[in-house]
């Protein structure tokens, strides 16, 4: 197996940056760095899970019927991380709240069971379906990390920027409300896509 | 009237790009130039108008806990809502392919039109979105589920060809390198997220 199964996922062929999958049900859990981890793991263990099952079941699906059957396969392990998340992570599931269903219209799990899981062995398919999901968890973090930073000074809930440099304790600093909001986290990412294409010059678009 | 006043607040309050990013995917590959852009939108309010009231009359008398107590009073225990997403994704997918199959044979006008963009619909986190949030949200009534569903769906329709009308004009504008195509989509839409968000909390005078 080649090396490129590792690390394309990761810069030149990373699914939000790159690819433009899975932006839909990713960026509302960015506001704090805890729901970007969750949201992130719960979506590779879903894409490997099913890329391997789809892989497995890749010669006998009828072409025509192939989207339901993918479907139900990827809500089947939703329902198990949604059910998990229920009974051991009530506080994230909560806060979660439909963007776990969601994982099952993400386009990355889709796109790489299309692209790759239905034309390769199993393990590879395992591989590459946890390789993608580990390199979007990889930009939600970093969205995540500047939101949470720059909107509430704290990472992971623990307080980061001394509470006494706040205005209302007579200091100078005050967090960046807009940052809270949903239009900053595509803003941010616009800025990640901007930083990555100047490095990467292969990927800009004529 | 009430009806009037949630249709009004799923079009422009809870706009499902700007304020939930939900269907960023096809939104942001097909809104390269108006035309496709109409199509698909309109194909995702006929969508989202159908499958919402199913979806609705699923959850109500099946899923939902102690729903099928019309069945038997003995039922009135079960509580099946663990499987909503299975439900929901399986009746949004089979209705896409049904109507997919409908249209090829009997208006192949319209297929060539908005065919094509029925199977990319199943997988619009919009859709699957509108039917989660009307499980979330608990509408009272058919009526309630169907003028979310319609309204979800105009507002979606409103961004994707707003959108596409921007990018249009974009292609004479003078751009740096690495924000061309897709980091700058993400940052306009981010920038039209804010200018929706100014219709936050507004109530119809009735």
């Amino acid at each position: 197996m080649n090396k490129e199964i590792y690390t394309k996922p990761f810069f030149l062929g990373n699914p939000i940056t790159v690819l433009v999958l899975g932006i839909c049900s990713s960026l509302a859990v960015t506001v704090q760095l805890k729901g970007a981890l969750v949201m992130a793991l719960s979506v590779t263990i879903v894409t490997a899970c099913s890329s391997l099952i789809l892989s497995l079941l890749r010669n006998t699906i009828p072409t025509r019927v192939r989207i339901i059957v993918q479907l139900v396969v990827v809500a089947m392990f939703v329902i198990l991380i949604d059910q998990v998340l229920k009974a051991f992570a009530y506080d994230t599931s909560k806060m979660l709240s439909v963007y776990i269903g969601l994982i099952i219209t993400n386009c990355i799990i889709m796109g790489r069971i299309e692209a790759f899981a239905l034309g390769n062995k199993p393990w590879p398919s395992f591989v590459d379906g946890a390789c993608n999901g580990l390199g979007y968890g990889m930009i939600l973090i970093i969205v995540a990390f500047f939101r949470e930073l720059l909107g509430s000074g704290t990472l992971f809930g623990f307080q980061i920027i001394p509470a006494s440099w706040y205005l209302e304790n007579g200091g100078w600093y005050m967090n960046n409300g807009l940052m809270i909001l949903p239009p900053m986290a595509l803003i941010l990412l616009g800025c990640v896509v901007w930083i990555q294409r100047s490095i990467q010059k292969e990927l800009q678009e004529k | 009237m009430e009806y009037l006043n949630l249709f009004v607040k799923s079009v422009f309050v809870d706009n499902m790009i700007f304020a939930f990013f939900l269907g960023m995917c096809s939104f942001l590959a097909v809104s390269k130039n108006v035309k496709t852009a109409t199509g698909l939108g309109l194909a995702v309010i006929f969508v989202l108008g159908i499958t919402l009231p199913l979806n609705y009359l699923l959850y109500e008398y099946i899923l939902k806990p102690g729903a099928l107590a019309w069945l038997n009073p003995e039922y009135a225990t079960i509580d099946l809502s663990f499987l909503s997403y299975i439900v929901f994704i399986a009746t949004i997918a089979t209705f896409t392919q049904v109507v997919e199959m409908f249209v090829e044979k009997f208006a192949p006008g319209l297929y060539n039109s908005l065919g094509i963009f029925l199977p990319l619909i199943a997988v619009n986190c919009a859709i699957l979105g509108g039917s989660l949030f009307m499980q979330e949200r608990g509408y009272a009534n058919l009526g309630e589920a169907f003028t979310f569903g319609i309204g979800s769906g105009v507002g979606w329709f409103l961004a994707i060809v707003a959108m596409a009308a921007i990018r249009e004009k974009l292609a004479y504008s003078n751009i740096p390198a690495g924000l061309k195509g897709l980091g700058i989509s993400f940052i306009i839409t981010g920038l039209m997220g804010i200018a929706f968000m100014s219709f936050m909390g507004i109530q119809l005078p009735f």
